[in-house]
Parts: structure tokens; C-alpha cells; sequence
């Protein structure tokens, strides 16, 4: 009995907060399709988003690509090892690593800042002092971060793939023998439209999910510093999580085949 | 029939979990009024005026503002409501991304869109009356002092000229000159503006200094209600102990024995 209370009581929390969050990101959705935008703010968001996010993930990139190449490299020598190697760099950066990669990495970085800086306002009462200053938290504070996650990911994930890839050229050419002209021929080759539109997909994604996280979590702290230092690993740990799954959720919709 | 009332509390009734903080409070503030709430520490004073003012949501009660149930009212209703008001935190509440003058500005540019120098102008005059000068205005939140918060936070809540203001203890932790310049100032916004104000304080120099009314909060309720000229023959002996500060009497303070 007592089991069966404590499985009562965990479902009913959780079906709680996922109310909750469908709540706070239907309230977010409602706010972006109304106009006044905080296009300063946004731009502000953009900065600290992505600008200060491009040498973490670049280096992510370089040395995923870097190792994937050299990977392949081992694992298909038997077979013909000049176009494998560069034909699943470039696929596997583009359509996996890249958005992935790249966004668990913005998910460490900027959720957690978003959660400690709304987080903080929340139980300093700055939120509620902009409710008595006629301005809305969500126009003020979730809105530009959703806007600003969704537009800067994409961005983000095209110079990872980029570098990704690049990473993968550096060793195969430098250490492993390959001809550059060819590998980049290769790699263009097997570059397809749908990896491209699919890794921007997710990018967008991603971003819209950091963001949530980071908005939601920071927004229902309560209880001092604890209570913000909770709301940082939780915006953390659901954003990897959401992500990891909707990853999978977008591949499978689009690579079904 | 005289006007309503600027602002008219039917028990009101607020609790967090088990513990209840509020339990059916009533009071009217006539427009122009300035009232005093004063009561024991943790007795729900904040909570109160975060009831009035709508950033809590009460259990049960009415709150009435010029004649209007705020619980019915619609979204636009209640930013227009919103607008009336301005207020004070306890802990000042400063955005500590923006500077001060920032700050004090933020209603007249984000709800007012008046144009930064224009409001810039007013956030500086308005620090000028809580006697911070205009380097101050530069800094941000996180370099001031705790009373130069607090002053911020005051000129920030005076700054749109709302009709209702909201002081939540404007002069704890102040010296005793500059909270002389602070109840000056909340005596001429009462006056001048004609503003309608509710002020909580522990300080009873500055509460006979600002009110017309002084009210008394303890275990949930109003439990005396006058003047401030009556407050020294209220014949209540919970006010006798609170405004002579006095260790014995039938408040019990929550003390335990270490
Ligand atoms: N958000 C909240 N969640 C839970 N309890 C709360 C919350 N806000 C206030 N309380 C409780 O309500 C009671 C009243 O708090 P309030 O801040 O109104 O006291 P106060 O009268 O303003 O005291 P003080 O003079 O010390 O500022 C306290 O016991 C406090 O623990
Ligand atoms: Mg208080």
C-alpha cells in the first residue's frame, strides 16, 4: 500500500509540473504572437546566447570531427577508406553531432544563466516589481529569450558543422594521407539538402528548448539561494534531456525512409 | 452616497499551506488618505499590500479599488488598474541589470514609452528628492549602499506619480536624518500628488509623522483601526505594547528558549 502511495504521488507531481510547463509555455507562445517585440532585449539575448557561446562550441566541433575521422578511419580501412571517411564526417556531423552536440553544450552554458538570472529576480521580488511597473515578466523576460534561443541555435549549429567537418579534413589530411581536393569533393557529394534543413530543424528546436528550461525553471524558483541553486541544475539536466529526445523525435519523423 | 473608498479590503483572507496569514482582514483608505499599518514581524504585512496590489491572489475576501472588485476584472482591466500603483519592496526589488536611473525610469520608458532623455530627467530629479545626486545614477544596484537601495527603490515607486503608493518599511535601516528627508518626502506626495499611500513601518516617529490613520495587524486581522492622535488612548493594550515597544504584554513574540 504504502508503495503504491508513493507511485500515487510521484505520477500525480509529475503530471503537475507538466501541466505547469505547458502552462508557462502556452503563456510565452500567447506573448510572441503579440507584438510589442523587445527587439533590444532580443539582441541583448542573441549576444549572450550565441556570440559567447562560439569558442566553446567550435572547439566541441573541432575535436569531435577531428576524432570521428580518425575513428572511421580505423574501423574502414578494409574497405574504401577515402570516401567512407569523408562521406560520414560530414553526414554524421551535420545530421547528429553538430545540432547535438552543439546544443547540450549551449544547454550547459546558457539555461543555467538564464535560471540563475530569472531565478534571482524571482525570489529578490524584481519580478514581481516589474508586475507593479505595468510590465509583463513573460514580454520582458521569456519572450526575448525564446525568440533569441530559436533564431541563434541554427546559427550556432551551421558553424558547427562547419568546423566539425573541418575537423574531420584537418586529420584526415594531415595525419591520415588524404588527398585534400578529393576529401572535399567527397564531402560535398554526400552533403544533402534534407541534413542540412534537418540539422537547422533541430537547432531551432533546441534553442527553443534551452530557453524554455532555462525561463521555466529560473521563473518557478522560490526559497533563497538553494531554491536558484536548484532551479540552474534542473533547467540543465530537463534541457539535456528534452533535447536528447527530441533529436531522436526529429530523426526518426525525418530519416524514416 | 459619499464617493467609494480608494481602497476597500472584505475579509481578506491569505494562507500558505497550513499557515494562515491572513484571516479576514477589513479596512477602507479614503482617496488622499495616508494610512499606517504597523504590527508585529511576520503578522503578514507584505502579504497584505501584495494582496492589494495583486502579485498575491487571496483565498477568499474582496479587494475594491475606487469601487472596482479586482477579482473579476479582465486582463486589460487589470493593467489599467496596475498603472494606478506604485510601490516600495522591503528589500528594494532593484533591477540589477539596469543602472539606477534605469531603474527609477523603468515604468515611464517600458509602460509610458517616453523617450530615454526625457525620462532620464525625471529619474534624476526624482533621486534628487531621496537625496542621492546624479553620479549616483550610474551606478548600478549591486555598488549602493543598503539605504541608497532602499532610496532607489523609492524613487522608482514615486517616479509615475501613481495615485496609490505602497511603502513597505521606506525607513528601516536609514539613519535617523535621512529618514526625517523620506518621511518628508511621503508627507508631500500625500499632499502635493494627492496621493492615496499605505505605509508599513516599525518606526512610530515616522509613523506620527506620515499618517492620517494608523491601523494595527496582529494574528491575521485588523485589530485597531483611528487616528494616529488616538493611538495613545486606544485602550487596546496589544497597541500599548507595540508602540512602546514593550517585551511584556499579550503579544507573545515567537521566541524559543535557547
Ligand atoms: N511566498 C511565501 N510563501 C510562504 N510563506 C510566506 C510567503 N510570503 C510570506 N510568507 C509568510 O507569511 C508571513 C507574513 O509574512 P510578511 O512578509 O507579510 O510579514 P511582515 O508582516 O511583512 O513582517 P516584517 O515586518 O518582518 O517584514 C510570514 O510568516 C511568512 O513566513
Ligand atoms: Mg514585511
Amino acid at each position: 500500500m504504502q508503495f503504491l502511495a508513493i507511485v500515487g504521488r510521484v505520477t500525480l507531481a509529475a503530471f503537475a509540473a507538466l501541466g505547469r510547463l505547458a502552462i508557462f509555455a502556452g503563456k510565452a507562445l500567447g506573448h510572441l504572437a503579440r507584438p510589442p517585440i523587445d527587439v533590444q532585449n532580443i539582441v541583448q539575448q542573441m549576444l549572450s546566447i550565441g556570440y559567447f557561446s562560439l569558442p566553446v562550441v567550435g572547439l566541441t566541433a573541432l575535436f569531435t570531427g577531428a576524432a570521428l575521422a580518425q575513428q572511421i578511419y580505423v574501423g574502414s580501412s578494409r574497405f574504401n577508406a577515402e570516401s567512407t571517411v569523408a562521406a560520414v564526417v560530414v553526414i554524421a556531423i551535420v545530421r547528429e553531432l553538430g545540432p547535438v552536440l552543439g546544443g547540450l553544450m549551449v544547454a550547459g552554458r546558457v539555461s543555467s544563466a538564464m535560471a540563475a538570472e530569472i531565478g534571482t529576480m524571482r525570489v529578490t521580488e524584481q519580478i514581481d516589481a516589474l508586475v507593479t511597473l505595468s510590465t509583463d515578466p513573460f514580454k520582458y523576460l521569456v519572450v526575448p529569450r525564446l525568440i533569441a534561443g530559436v533564431v541563434t541555435l541554427p546559427m550556432l549549429v551551421i558553424v558547427a558543422n562547419i568546423i566539425g567537418v573541418f575537423g574531420g579534413f584537418l586529420v584526415a589530411t594531415q595525419t591520415l594521407g588524404f588527398n585534400p581536393g578529393n576529401y572535399l569533393q567527397t564531402t560535398m557529394d554526400y552533403l544533402e539538402a534534407t541534413d542540412v534543413a534537418s540539422s537547422l530543424v533541430k537547432a531551432a528546436v533546441f534553442g527553443f528548448i534551452i530557453a524554455l528550461m532555462g525561463s521555466y525553471h529560473g521563473y518557478h524558483s522560490s526559497g533563497g539561494a538553494q531554491g536558484v541553486g536548484r532551479a540552474t541544475t534542473d533547467a540543465v539536466v530537463s534541457a539535456f534531456i528534452l533535447i536528447l529526445f527530441a533529436n531522436l523525435v526529429i530523426t526518426i519523423v525525418v530519416f524514416r525512409s | 452616497m459619499s464617493a467609494p473608498a480608494k481602497i476597500a479590503l472584505k475579509g481578506l483572507a491569505k494562507r500558505f499551506g497550513q499557515k494562515v496569514v491572513l484571516d479576514g482582514v477589513d479596512l477602507e483608505v479614503a482617496e488622499g488618505e495616508s494610512l499606517v499599518v504597523i504590527g508585529g514581524s511576520g503578522t503578514g504585512k507584505s502579504v497584505l499590500l501584495k494582496c492589494i496590489i495583486g502579485l498575491l491572489r487571496p483565498e477568499a475576501g474582496e479587494v475594491r479599488i475606487d469601487g472596482q472588485e479586482t477579482r473579476r476584472m479582465s486582463a486589460a482591466e487589470r493593467k489599467a488598474q496596475m498603472a494606478k500603483f506604485g510601490m516600495l519592496f522591503q528589500g528594494a526589488a532593484l533591477f540589477d541589470s539596469l543602472p539606477v536611473w534605469e531603474n527609477v525610469a523603468f515604468g515611464l520608458l517600458r509602460a509610458q514609452r517616453m523617450k530615454k532623455r526625457a525620462a532620464r530627467e525625471i529619474a534624476i530629479e526624482k533621486l534628487s528628492r531621496v537625496g542621492l545626486d546624479a553620479a549616483v545614477a550610474e551606478l548600478y544596484p549591486a555598488e549602493l549602499s543598503g539605504g541608497m537601495k532602499k532610496r532607489v527603490g523609492l524613487a522608482r515607486a514615486i517616479a509615475a506619480e501613481p495615485e496609490i503608493i505602497f511603502f513597505d518599511e521606506p525607513t528601516t535601516g536609514l539613519d535617523p536624518i535621512m529618514s526625517d528627508v523620506i518621511n518628508n518626502l511621503i508627507v508631500e506626495c500625500v499632499r502635493d500628488l494627492g496621493a492615496t499611500t499605505i505605509t508599513i513601518t516599525h518606526d512610530m516617529v515616522s509613523a506620527r509623522k506620515i499618517a492620517h490613520n494608523i491601523a494595527m495587524l496582529h494574528d491575521g486581522r485588523i485589530i485597531w483601526h483611528g487616528p494616529k492622535e488616538a493611538i495613545d488612548r486606544s485602550g487596546n493594550p496589544y497597541v500599548d505594547q507595540f508602540i512602546h515597544g514593550r517585551a511584556e504584554g499579550p503579544i507573545k513574540m515567537a521566541v524559543r528558549a535557547g
